[in-house]
């Protein structure tokens, strides 16, 4: 398949987070949404590795094409580690306030 | 490279020293221990160009006598702000231990993104640095201003690092040699293709946001508000000239070549940042959230280092760090000790406790750039970098102009210092420890000292 498919696809998704994030009021529905913009740049990241590993540019250099893969494995990994600490703040903050809606931060302001 | 080592072990450390410590203040002996072993190891590494333990990081990172500066100027502060402010951290809550771990896996988030050399330790750099603060900006777990602040962090931070990925993504894409070592970037010739300039772009905005860059500041506020003011004033500090030492690492190792087509944007960013910052900071009564916009003008200023980045520029930063820093933490530790955040606590300071408002006035000095003192040598070394690199001049005005409009927001302080009835009960004398005022009275004399004779600093960086 064309690179532009996946970039289109990848774009769409990330696009779905951005929005999200910038329109929802949940703190988890925001939470999942960058988990959405992380894994649509997972996609991107693995198709342009497809990508290069086949133009034979990178032929010289094998391990270089392969690099991006092994970025998608960090990425994973970061996002556990966030969702860890996001969730903890966002169960704290609901012992607090028996709510998880953002909306309520801003009344908090004098 | 050491200090690499040498922060991640100590946090580990840390954390088993809240669960074996029998006495509370343990845990700040030791971390203090421990930041001056990472001093040690890294003035050793700085003077002899060589490090204790070498590891094979594969080109991954590469140190320099710019890096190794930069990261003793960090060091330095963060041993000030142990020795200042470590009482204060005691206060914050019961696993003080744990706080002091998650500050050292900070500083080896600052040792990464000031040493990388590939676009992957700059995410997991950014991230080791990000993480743990999330966490330092909630301790105080009751507080719902300290809930909002750790919220609000952590959505801006998680979704900056989405825009920043992505930004990586494209630019592996658009690089024909395949690789993520910003040194190894093919940018081709003449104008940038859309992949690659969107980009640096997106690039751009995530660190904008990790720096609070306007018009990505808006978070700055109520998040340095609301976190614990110890917490505050590591992040205002040491966090936010290491984001900025990783900005401009970036840009001019990766993208340095085509200066002249990302230019235009750092001149938006930078006015925008200077003009917001210092504008709002005026309106402010709470002092600590006037810093907190204070350290968004201060931002705008770091960043004509990125307009210019030349010699001097870089020059420029690590003295503007040092300064910023040393400044910032001086006043927040007197901050810290009154119970009244807002300019009016700080009436008559200077009658009720001589040495704490004098050295106050000092850092305040320092802050708006009054010449004697390293704030002055600082700014005069980023407007000169911005100078030398010959286009744009009006912005040269623009920032001396702004810079005048920040001495009214610092003046309101020394005004309410010096001239205003003393008012009572607002600082806990108990807390005023003889050996907490000659740090302070140190801290004031660096400066000083910093600004006579800024060649101390600067000759290290060409070691």
């Amino acid at each position: 398949m064309d690179i532009k498919a996946y970039i289109a696809l990848s774009l769409t998704l990330f696009s779905i987070g951005i929005i999200g994030v910038l329109t929802r009021r949940n703190a988890i529905l925001v939470f999942m949404c960058v988990e959405l913009m992380l894994n649509a740049v997972n996609l991107l990241l693995v198709a342009f590795s497809k990508m290069h590993a086949a133009s034979g540019i990178a032929k010289a250099s094998v391990h270089y094409a392969s690099d991006a893969q092994i970025f998608v494995f960090f990425i994973m990994v970061v996002a556990a580690a966030e969702v860890a600490v996001g969730l903890a703040i966002i169960v704290m903050l609901y012992r607090n306030t028996h709510s998880v809606d953002i909306n309520f931060l801003n009344r908090l302001k004098n | 490279m050491n200090a690499i080592i040498f922060s991640a072990t100590w946090g580990i450390v840390m954390m088993f020293s809240g669960v074996f410590a029998k006495s509370k203040s343990t845990p700040r002996w030791l971390a203090i221990a421990g930041i001056v072993l990472l001093f040690i190891v890294n003035a050793i590494e700085l003077n002899n160009g060589q490090p204790i333990f070498f590891i094979d990081a594969k080109d991954m990172v590469r140190i320099n006598s710019f890096n190794l500066t930069f990261l003793a100027v960090v060091f330095g502060c963060t041993l000030l702000y142990f020795l200042l402010c470590g009482k204060d951290v005691e206060k914050v809550g019961e696993h003080v231990g744990e706080y002091f771990a998650l500050i050292f896996f900070v500083l080896c988030g600052v040792t990464l993104v000031a040493t990388y050399n590939t676009l992957l330790l700059l995410f997991i750099g950014i991230e080791i640095l990000s993480i743990p603060l999330y966490i330092l900006t909630g301790s105080d777990k009751r507080n719902l201003k300290s809930n909002e602040a750790a919220l609000k962090y952590f959505l801006m931070g998680a979704f900056s690092t989405g825009i920043m990925l992505m930004g990586i993504a494209f630019i592996y894409g658009a690089n024909p040699n395949a690789s993520f070592f910003i040194n190894n970037i093919d940018l081709g010739t003449g104008q940038l293709s859309v992949m690659m300039a969107s980009g640096l772009v997106f690039l751009l905005i995530s660190l904008s946001f990790k720096v609070s860059a306007a018009p990505f500041h808006f978070w700055t506020p109520d998040v340095y508000d609301g976190a614990p003011t110890v917490f505050t004033s590591f992040m205002a500090t040491i966090v936010k000239v290491a984001a900025f030492f990783a900005f401009i690492r970036l840009f001019e190792n990766a993208f340095g070549k085509v200066h002249a087509q990302w230019q235009t944007l750092i001149v938006v960013i930078t006015v925008a940042t200077l003009l917001i910052g210092n504008i709002t900071a005026v309106f402010q009564q709470s002092v600590k959230r006037m810093l907190a916009y204070s350290s968004i003008a201060q931002a705008g200023f770091m960043l004509l280092a990125l307009f210019a980045l030349n010699d001097r520029a870089k020059e420029g930063l690590v003295l503007y760090s040092a300064a910023y820093s040393l400044a910032t933490i001086g006043i927040f530790a007197i901050l810290i000790k009154m119970s009244d955040y807002t300019v009016e606590g700080f009436n008559g300071l200077g009658k009720s406790q001589p040495v704490l408002g004098l050295t106050a006035t000092i850092f305040l000095l320092s802050l708006t750039g009054i010449p004697l003192t390293a704030g002055f040598q600082s700014k005069f070394y980023m407007l000169l970098a911005a100078v030398e690199n010959g286009h744009h001049f009006w912005i040269v005005i623009a920032a001396v102009l702004f810079a005048a409009i920040s001495a009214y927001y610092y003046f309101r302080v020394l005004q309410a210092i010096w001239f205003k009835p003393v008012k009572e009960n607002v600082i806990a004398a108990a807390d005023l420890t003889k050996g907490f005022k000659i740090l302070l009275i140190l801290t004031a004399i660096f400066i000083i000292v910093l600004g006579i004779y800024p060649e101390i600093l600067i000759q290290w960086l060409y070691h």
